[in-house]
This record gives C-alpha cells, sequence and structure tokens, in this order.
C-alpha cells in the first residue's frame, strides 16, 4: 500500500538509528578496556620471589649482608674488570668508572684520544652516579660482562670498595659492608635534577 | 634514485630553491602515464607461427622456483642491512644495530632491520621456562606463563621506538661527521606493537596506595632495568609479545618486552620477566649515568623519558648521489613526537631562508613515525635541504645553536635539532650544521 511507504520508511530510518546508538554504545564500552576481569595470573609467595629480588635501593633496601676491602677489590679488579676499563678505570672499551665527566681533564691528558675511540668515556661512573649502592647493584647482577652473577657478595662489596677508592671517595684500607656503603656520598647526587616531576634529590 | 621526468611548465613554486607544490607532482604524473598507455598500442602480425617476443627475459620463459615457508628480501636486495656502530663491536658488552632509514618507505621498519641496541647481548629463552612476575607493594603477587599471557585480551598500536642516543654524533662532534643516515639516524624504528595493557596485570595484582614506581627487569645476562613511573603504565603501556603480526624477535626482547609508547628506548625492557611495585625509583645503571643529560650549567638531568619531536629527510640524505645534475626529485623523510602526533613538517631548499609544507601520508599517528615528502626542481647549484617537525602541542625542533645552548658541550642523549643535508653542485650529500 502506497499510503503506508512514508510511515516504514521512518520505522527503518528509526531502527536505523537506534542500531547506530547501539553501535556507539558498544563502541564505548570495547573503549573501556579497563573492565575485564583477568585473573589468570597463579599465586606466588615471598619466600618464592625473593632469590629474584636483587634491586639494591638508594635506602639500602636488599643490601645482603657482607663486606669486602679495598685491597681485595684491586686484586679482583685487575684479574676481572682490568682488561675493559683499564688500570685506573678510565680507559675503554667499556665506561669509565673513575674521574670526572667531560672531554678533557688536566689530571689525564690523554682523555679525548681515549674518547675519540671510545665515546662512551665522556661520562663516568664516579662523577655521575647518584648513589653507591647502584654501584654495588649493577656489579651484582650483570659484571663481569663475560660472566654476569659470578661474584660472589663479599667480592661485590669488595668491588664496589675498589671503585670508590678510585674516585677517592674511600680511602685506601677502608672496608665497605651493607651500613658504610649508606655512608658514601657521591659527588653525582649533588648534581642531580630531575625531568619527571615526582622525584627530589 | 633516478629523477622523474616531468614537464616543469605544470609545477609551482611554492619556496625559493625549487620545493614545489606538493599537488603538481601528482598532476604531472597522471598525464604522463596516460601518454605511455596511448604509445603501448602495437600493430600485430597476423603469421600463426610467431611467438612471443624470445629476446624477453629469461624469468619470463621459465617456470618460477619455490616459495619458502618463511620468506626472505630478494638476494638483490640483500645489501639493505642493519649496521652495527664501530665503536661498540659486536661483543655482549655493548651493541648498536642502525636501521637503514633511508631505505625505508612508508612507517613500518621491516621487523629483521628494526634497530637494536643490547647491553649484555641476545639471550636465548625458552618460553615454556619464562615467567612474568609481579610482587613489591602489591596486594597479591603474581607470575604469568606465556600458555596465561596470550589468553589475556591484547591491544595493537604503531609506534616509533627511538634509542636516547639517536643521532649522538651531531649532538657533540665539532664539525659534522661525513657519514650516512643510517648511521647518524638509524636508531630509531616503527613497528606496530601488540600485547597486554599493562593496567591488566597492576589492577590484577592490585595496587597499593603508595605504589608510585615500578622497576621492570628483563631476564637477559646483565638483566636489564628501568624505574618507570606507574602512571605511564596504567596509560598505555603494554607487554608487547607481537611485532608486526609476529611473535618478537629475540633482539627485541622475545618472548616479550615492555613498550612504553613514545620513551626513550632504553625504558622499553626487553626480554621482560619482573615488575617490582614501589614507592621511588632504584636508580639504575642507566639511570645512573649513560641515559642522563647532562645541561649546560653541569647539572646532571635525570628520568628524562620522552622522546621529543623530531624529524630528518631520509631521501636524499648523507653520502647519497642526485644522478643527474639538475632536475626532478622527491624530497622525503620521516617524523615523530613523543609526545603525540606530527601536525607539519616544513622543508626547506635553500638552507632554511624559505620553508614549505610537506605533504603528510596517512596515517598520522601518536607517538608514530610519519612519512612526509614534498616535490623539488633542483636547479644543480649547491644548496642545503632542512626538515623541521612541529608536533600536536606545537613543540618545534630546535636549531642545533639552540638544542646545544641547553646541553654540556659532551651530552650526547635526546638530540632532536634540525638536521641539516649539503648538496654539492655535483648532486653529493653530506651531512652538516645549519
Amino acid at each position: 500500500m502506497p499510503s503506508s511507504l512514508p510511515y516504514l520508511r521512518s520505522v527503518i530510518c528509526l531502527l536505523n538509528s537506534v542500531l547506530l546508538m547501539i553501535a556507539l554504545a558498544q563502541t564505548t564500552v570495547y573503549a573501556d578496556v579497563v573492565s575485564y576481569p583477568t585473573d589468570l595470573g597463579e599465586a606466588v609467595s615471598l619466600s618464592e620471589i625473593s632469590p629474584y629480588e636483587i634491586t639494591i635501593f638508594p635506602s639500602g633496601k636488599n643490601l645482603p649482608e657482607g663486606k669486602g676491602s679495598v685491597i681485595q677489590g684491586k686484586g679482583l679488579y685487575q684479574n676481572r674488570c682490568m682488561m675493559c676499563h683499564g688500570e685506573e678505570g678510565d680507559e675503554g672499551p667499556a665506561a669509565r668508572l673513575s674521574g670526572s665527566d667531560g672531554w678533557f681533564s688536566f689530571s689525564d691528558p690523554l682523555r679525548i684520544l681515549r674518547i675519540d675511540k671510545y665515546p662512551v668515556l665522556l661520562i663516568s661512573v664516579g662523577s655521575l652516579w647518584p648513589y653507591a649502592t647502584s654501584i654495588f647493584d649493577y656489579t651484582r647482577r650483570a659484571m663481569p660482562h663475560y660472566a654476569p652473577k659470578s661474584l660472589n657478595n663479599d667480592e661485590v662489596y669488595a668491588l664496589t670498595a675498589y671503585i670508590l677508592y678510585l674516585n677517592g671517595l674511600l680511602a685506601k684500607d677502608a672496608i665497605l659492608d651493607e651500613q658504610t656503603i649508606l655512608n658514601i656520598s657521591m659527588p653525582g647526587k649533588q648534581r642531580s635534577v630531575s625531568a619527571w616531576p615526582e622525584i627530589e634529590f | 634514485m633516478k629523477p622523474t621526468n616531468v614537464r616543469s611548465k605544470s609545477l609551482l613554486p611554492v619556496a625559493k630553491g625549487g620545493l614545489l607544490d606538493r599537488r603538481s607532482f601528482m598532476l604531472s604524473g597522471l598525464a604522463f602515464s596516460s601518454s605511455l598507455a596511448v604509445s603501448h598500442a602495437v600493430a600485430s602480425d597476423k603469421i600463426s607461427t610467431s611467438k612471443i617476443d624470445q629476446s624477453l627475459p629469461t624469468w619470463m620463459k621459465t617456470p618460477g622456483g619455490s616459495d619458502t615457508e618463511y620468506g626472505l628480501p630478494s638476494k638483490y636486495e640483500q645489501h639493505i642491512k642493519r649496521n652495527v656502530a664501530e665503536h661498540t663491536p659486536e661483543t655482549s658488552i655493548f651493541s648498536i644495530w642502525h636501521t637503514p632509514i633511508e631505505n625505508q618507505r612508508g612507517i613500518i621498519t621491516p621487523n629483521g632491520l628494526h634497530f637494536s641496541v643490547n647491553h649484555n647481548g641476545v639471550p636465548d629463552i625458552d618460553p615454556q621456562k619464562h615467567k612474568l612476575m609481579i610482587h613489591g607493594l602489591v596486594d597479591k603477587p603474581l607470575t604469568f606463563d606465556m600458555e596465561s599471557l596470550l589468553r589475556y585480551p591484547m591491544v595493537s598500536a604503531i609506534n616509533f621506538l627511538e634509542c636516547a642516543g639517536n643521532t649522538a654524533p651531531n649532538a657533540v662532534s665539532l664539525t659534522p661527521l661525513d657519514q650516512t643516515c643510517q648511521k647518524l639516524f638509524g636508531q630509531v624504528s616503527g613497528a606496530e606493537w601488540s600485547g597486554i595493557p599493562l593496567k591488566y596485570i597492576l589492577q590484577e595484582a592490585g595496587l597499593k596506595p603508595a605504589a608510585k614506581w615500578v622497576i621492570v627487569e628483563g631476564a637477559d645476562g646483565g638483566s636489564h632495568s628501568r624505574s618507570i613511573p606507574v602512571s605511564k603504565l596504567l596509560d598505555d603501556a603494554i607487554v608487547a609479545l607481537y611485532q608486526n603480526g609476529e611473535r618478537l624477535r629475540p633482539s627485541q626482547g622475545y618472548p616479550m618486552r615492555l613498550f612504553v609508547p613514545g620513551w626513550e628506548g632504553n625504558a622499553n625492557v626487553k626480554w621482560l620477566h619482573r615488575l617490582e611495585v614501589t614507592d621511588k625509583p632504584a636508580f639504575t645503571k642507566d639511570e645512573s649515568g649513560l641515559y642522563s643529560d647532562i645541561l649546560d650549567d653541569g647539572k646532571i638531568q635525570r628520568f628524562s623519558f620522552h622522546m621529543d619531536v623530531k624529524s630528518v629527510i631520509t631521501r636524499p640524505s648523507g653520502k647519497q648521489v642526485l644522478p643527474e645534475k639538475k632536475g626532478f626529485y622527491e624530497i622525503s623523510g620521516l617524523a615523530w613526537s613523543g609526545f603525540g602526533k606530527i601536525k607539519q613538517v616544513e622543508v626547506s631548499a635553500d638552507g632554511g631562508k624559505t620553508w614549505a609544507h610537506a605533504h603528510l601520508d596517512q596515517p598520522v599517528l601518536s607517538k608514530s613515525l610519519t612519512r612526509f615528502h614534498i616535490p623539488w626542481q633542483w636547479n644543480g647549484n649547491s644548496t642545503m635541504l632542512l626538515s623541521r617537525a612541529t608536533d600536536e602541542f606545537g613543540r618545534v625542533q630546535p636549531t642545533r645553536a639552540h638544542w646545544r645552548d641547553k646541553y654540556a658541550s659532551y651530552s650526547f642523549n635526546h638530540y632532536n635539532a634540525i638536521q641539516a643535508w649539503n648538496v654539492s653542485s655535483d648532486g653529493v650529500l653530506e651531512n652538516t650544521y645549519a
């Protein structure tokens, strides 16, 4: 019946609008991805996690008991580290451990030549790193690069002590342990600012 | 790179130095192809014993070879490959593999060519024995095996990834080094990354009110780790399992990596295995030295996560040679911003005196490589090509001098200054400082 056509068209039009609204509403729900009730993670006990908690925080959290001397550290350093960091911790190919950052240094006249060969020598652990705990952390988890995680805790304290000694931050006869490492004041901390707003130094 | 034969009378200059209206290239191209169609009409020969012309190339007269289970590029393209930086030999200490960015078209880097930086080599991880662990300031410490993770709802996004040290030679070298675009800019790539939003994992474990940071750790020999703010992880970060439709390659973090769109490459922890939720950052190795910025006043700026707005003309670029003196070329390149979408890219062909808007190819996506191009009629004189990108928040690339003013002379991270390529009258492209 011709007279019913306009009516039918209106109904179809309305139906289309409703379908579109439903589609839009579904899109909105889909975009809210937070609402998925995911629960496939497996509960794990603190004792199972403990062996993996190797991150050492500036507060001293996770520092293991142990101790090592500058003298012991020197011996370890000469055997396991010197081939990549140089005798005084300022040669490549690996990153500079000692001295100031930058192109030049009165105490190291050859620096510019070293940097030309290995650009990472522009920066230095001793001058930039804000916390001694980070030296312990990285040495224990990643060094020496050819045998990461092979050093025991006392050896890591000793190597940390030697790196601090190379930077004039520990005396030659000093011993470092989980308490004294927290007393080290690194020059990099005073120079620090943060691009991320939540951090103060 | 062959110049296209286009009648110059139809091209409209939009800036000095030969930059043309980008639409004129397309219009001229149409006219050219229709004339080609006409010239193809050839009179037929009626002798029935005649064959199709036997001077055709061999591959048109012989059956083809077998396809392969996993495809590789043509043997004629084998010279297109990554290049390892010389000062970081491929030992387990530290290696940087640059993508051949000047050979890429579009915004997706093929998986085998995606740049890669490894601080203790590429581990060989058995996915059956690999788990993701979350603990610290959470209600329920949890582990996830691969089988479970693959059941989670996933999202996909096309994003760039750039190392903080990309283009470092131009940041610190007193004189511009004559190097290729690959060597100078090859630590940025683009891909579609698919995986599980971090917020699912964090919400399932339940964040305690003091939770502000997550120490994200990899399962490589060096246990690479970075402190990432919870706010970013709840925003757009994913546990990436797929790259361009296939599972991650080992050098991109197989079986899983953190992906934090727009943030420096080093924060996108590969071989992800542990999330320790804390109230403060850990000051890991790379937060302590290598990935910090030394400011002009000697201060050490840490946690500068974002990769700022940047662009580079990839073609023509460093050490390429324009095959014909004078003539028509297309200038093409990539732009990206770690804050959002690219709004515009301007190109100069007269050393920065005049600029024209380049065409941006679709899609223009947030925190993604964006392809730009503009036609150029080179008059054969020496000149300088520059590109300058602006993002949707009005962030504009600085000049090299302005960038240098902010940082110490030896600070090399997060370099995003306007790049200039010198064009000699012989058509040789060379890295230069504008």
